[in-house]
C-alpha cells in the first residue's frame, strides 16, 4: 500500500505540469493586454506600461514566460498579482471561504442524498422511492446556474430565511450556497445509495444474514448499509475535488469571497499568475482526493488489494 | 454440546414420536407483473430427529422455496405464503411473530445455500461472521464470538483455524468457503440443518469432503436435515428417505432405497433411467421430453401429464381417474410408500 501510495504521489508532479502549463497558455491566449485592463480609463505612459511588462515577463514567449513561473514555483513562490499582491495571500485568504463551501456542501450530499437515498432503496417502488426519483430528476435537470438565482431569488429575497450574499452570518451564510452547490451530486448520491441499496437486498449475503436470525436492523446496517456505502463514499471523496470547480458560479451569485470567485475575477483581469496558481491547486486537490478514495475503497472492500 | 445416540431413521407412515417438523400443506405464490407464478402447491412432510430428508427436483420445482418459505426468509413482496403449517417444536411458525420467527432461525432451524461465495458477505472476517451467531443470539462478547468462532471453524476441519479466522470470504477455496458456511449453521446447535444444495458449486472430489462432514456433524448432533439437491447420487448416499418434487408438489416419497430401485411416479422413473447406472448395460440413457411446466400456467389435472409416457387421457382412463384432468393426490401406495399417481401401482408393478 504505501508503495501504491508513493507511486501515485509521483505520478501527481507531470499531471500539475501539463495541467499547469495548459491554464497557463490559455490565460497567454486569451484577447486583449492585461496591462491596458489594469490601468483603465487612466492612460499610463508608454514608459510605465513597458516597465510593467517587463516586471510581469510579459514580453517573453510563452514557454520562457512558464519556465520563469516553475522557477520561482519550485522557490515557494507563487508570483503576484498585477497589483503586486502575492499569489499565495489571495489564496490564504480566500481558501478558508471555499473549504467551508465544501464542507457544508458535502454535508448536504451525506445527510440528505445517502438518507433519501437508503430510505428509497429499502422500499424500491414505494412512495418515497418514487418521490426520490421525480425529485432528483427535476433537480440535475437545472442547470447550477439557475438553480442558484432562483433559490437566492426565492428563499433569500422573498421569503427572507437566508442571507442573500455574503459571508456575514457566519456558516449560516454558507448553507443556501452549499445547498446549491451540492444539488447536482446530492441527487446523484441518493440515486446511487437507492440503487446500490435495492441492488443489495437482494444479495445472497443478505438472505444469509437473515437465515443467521440476526435481527432486522443488524441486517440492514451492517450486511446491506456498508456494503452499498462503498461506491457512495467514493463518489463523494472524488466530489469533493469537483466540487471545488462548481464553487465558481456559486461563489460567484452569492458573492463569496473563495477562490472560485477569485478565478472568476482573476480569468477576466486576466491575471494569469493568480489563475494558474489557484487552478493548479485546485487540480492538485483533484488528484489527492482521489488518491485519497482509491486508498479508501482498499480500506472498506477487502477484496480490493493495490501491489 | 451434547452427543445425542442417533435414532434409526423411521420409515413412511410409521407411527412414532412427534416429528422435529412436520410441513403441512405448504403453499407459495409469487405475484408478479406478468402474473402468479405458483411455486409451491401443497408441499407437506415430516422430519424426525437424525433423519436425513432429501427433497429431489430440477430448478423451479420449489425446492428451494419451500426450504426458505420455512426458515422465513422469502422475499416478500413478490413471495407470498398463501396457505399451510409448518409445526416446529409445537408451534406453527407461519403464525408467529416476525420476531420469535427471528429467534428460531440460527438456533432451531438454520440453511446453507449454494454459493458460499456469495452467500458470505465479503467485506466481513469469516470469523466475524461465524462469531455472528453467538453475539446475536446469545450476547456473547465479540472477543469471546471470535474465539468460539475459531473453535467451529476447528470443528469443520478448516486448518489453521486460528490463523484463518481472520481471513476474507475470498481468500478461502470454495470447500472451505462451504465449511465456513456450515460452521455458521451449525454454531448454535440447530434441530435442523437444511443444506440448499451444498455440494453443487464444488468439485467431486470436495462434494464429498462436505457430504462426509455433515454426515458426520450429523451424527455427532442428532439434527435433522434436510437436502436439496437435484444430485441423484448425492442422495443415495447420504438420505434415508426421498422426496421427489415436480411443479411445486411433492409427487413421491419414500425411503431411498425403495424410491430408487422402485420408482413409484413416472416422473422419478423418468429421473432414474436419465442418469447413467454403473449396474447399467451400458446402454443409452433416456431423457424426460419436453419442458418443466411454466409455473404460472400448470398443466391441468397431473401437472406432469403432457411429459409422461404413461399417461392416459379420456376414454383410456379410468374413471375420475383421467390425467389430463384429474388432479393426483399424493397417496399411500404401497406401505412406507407415497406417490401422485393415477397409475402408481403400474409404475410400481404391484
Amino acid at each position: 500500500m504505501g508503495r501504491y501510495i508513493a507511486r501515485r504521489l509521483l505520478l501527481t508532479i507531470p499531471v500539475l505540469i501539463g495541467a499547469s502549463f495548459l491554464i497557463f497558455a490559455m490565460v497567454y491566449a486569451l484577447p486583449g493586454d492585461p496591462i491596458r485592463a489594469l490601468a483603465g480609463d487612466r492612460p499610463l505612459s508608454q514608459a510605465v506600461m513597458a516597465q510593467l511588462r517587463d516586471e510581469f515577463n510579459l514580453t517573453d514567449p510563452l514557454w520562457l514566460q512558464y519556465v520563469k513561473y516553475v522557477g520561482d514555483l519550485v522557490q515557494g513562490d507563487l508570483g503576484t498579482d498585477f497589483r503586486g499582491r502575492p499569489v499565495l495571500d489571495t489564496i490564504l485568504l480566500r481558501l478558508p471561504v471555499t473549504v467551508r463551501l465544501a464542507v457544508v456542501a458535502i454535508a448536504f450530499e451525506v445527510l440528505i442524498g445517502v438518507v433519501a437515498g437508503v430510505l428509497a432503496g429499502i422500499r424500491k417502488n414505494g412512495f418515497f422511492d418514487n418521490l426520490v426519483l421525480v425529485s432528483t430528476t427535476v433537480i440535475v435537470s437545472i442547470p447550477i446556474l439557475v438553480l442558484a438565482f432562483v433559490s437566492q431569488f426565492v428563499f433569500g429575497l422573498q421569503l427572507g430565511l437566508f442571507p442573500i450574499a455574503g459571508t456575514t452570518q457566519g456558516w449560516y451564510s454558507y448553507l443556501l450556497p452549499g445547498l446549491v452547490l451540492a444539488s447536482g451530486s446530492l441527487a446523484y448520491v441518493a440515486r446511487l445509495t437507492r440503487t446500490s441499496i435495492a441492488e443489495n437486498m437482494r444479495a445472497d449475503y443478505v438472505r444469509t444474514a437473515r437465515a443467521k436470525g440476526l435481527p432486522n436492523k443488524t441486517v440492514i446496517v451492517r450486511h446491506t448499509l456498508r456494503n452499498s456505502l462503498i461506491p457512495v463514499v467514493t463518489f463523494i471523496g472524488a466530489d469533493i475535488g469537483t466540487l471545488m470547480g462548481g464553487a465558481i458560479v456559486t461563489e460567484t451569485v452569492f458573492n463569496l469571497p473563495g477562490i472560485g470567485r477569485a478565478v472568476f475575477d482573476s480569468v477576466r483581469a486576466q491575471e494569469g499568475a493568480v489563475v494558474v496558481g489557484i487552478v493548479t491547486l485546485m487540480v492538485f486537490f483533484f488528484i489527492f482526493f482521489n488518491l485519497v478514495v482509491d486508498v479508501l475503497y482498499a480500506v472498506l472492500d477487502p477484496r480490493i488489494r493495490y501491489d | 454440546m451434547t452427543i445425542l445416540p442417533t435414532p434409526a431413521p423411521a420409515p413412511w407412515g410409521s407411527a412414532g414420536a412427534a416429528p422435529l417438523l412436520d410441513v403441512e400443506d405448504l403453499h407459495v405464490e409469487f405475484r408478479t407483473r406478468s402474473g402468479v407464478v405458483n411455486a409451491v402447491n401443497g408441499v407437506s412432510y415430516t422430519l424426525a430427529e437424525g433423519e436425513t430428508l432429501a427433497i429431489l427436483g430440477e430448478s423451479g420445482s420449489g425446492k428451494s422455496v419451500s426450504a426458505q418459505a420455512i426458515m422465513g426468509i422469502l422475499d416478500s413482496p413478490p413471495a407470498e405464503i398463501t396457505g399451510g403449517k409448518i409445526w416446529f417444536e409445537g408451534r406453527d411458525l407461519l403464525t408467529l411473530p416476525a420476531e420469535e420467527q427471528r429467534l428460531v432461525r440460527g438456533p432451531g432451524i438454520s440453511m446453507i445455500f449454494q454459493d458460499a461465495l456469495s452467500s458470505l458477505n465479503p467485506v466481513y472476517s469469516v470469523g466475524f461472521q461465524i462469531g455472528e451467531m453467538f453475539r446475536a443470539h446469545r450476547g456473547t462478547s465479540r472477543k469471546e464470538a471470535k474465539q468460539k468462532a475459531i473453535e467451529l471453524m476447528d470443528r469443520v476441519r478448516i486448518p489453521a483455524a486460528a490463523q484463518r479466522v481472520n481471513d476474507y470470504p475470498h481468500q478461502f477455496s470454495g470447500g472451505m468457503r462451504q465449511r465456513v458456511m456450515i460452521a455458521m449453521a451449525i454454531a448454535l446447535d440447530p434441530r435442523i440443518l437444511i443444506a440448499d444444495e451444498p455440494t453443487t458449486a464444488l468439485d467431486v472430489t470436495v462434494q464429498a469432503q462436505v457430504m462426509d462432514l455433515l454426515k458426520d456433524l450429523q451424527r455427532d448432533t442428532g439434527m435433522g436435515l434436510v437436502l436439496i439437491t437435484h444430485d441423484l447420487g448425492v442422495v443415495n448416499e447420504v438420505a434415508d428417505n426421498v422426496a421427489v418434487m415436480y411443479a411445486g408438489r411433492i409427487v413421491e416419497r419414500g425411503t431411498v432405497t425403495d424410491v430408487f430401485s422402485n420408482p413409484g411416479h413416472p416422473y422419478t422413473e423418468g429421473l432414474m433411467s436419465s442418469v447413467p447406472q454403473v449396474e447399467s448395460d451400458g446402454g443409452r440413457l433416456v431423457p424426460i421430453t419436453g419442458q418443466p411446466p411454466n409455473l404460472s400456467a400448470i398443466p391441468s389435472g397431473c401437472p406432469f401429464h403432457p411429459r409422461c409416457p404413461r399417461r392416459r387421457l379420456g376414454a383410456q382412463a379410468l374413471p375420475g381417474r383421467d390425467c389430463a384432468g384429474d388432479v393426483p393426490p399424493l397417496r399411500l401406495v404401497v406401505p412406507g410408500r407415497e406417490a401422485a399417481c393415477h397409475y402408481s401401482e403400474e409404475v410400481l408393478g404391484v
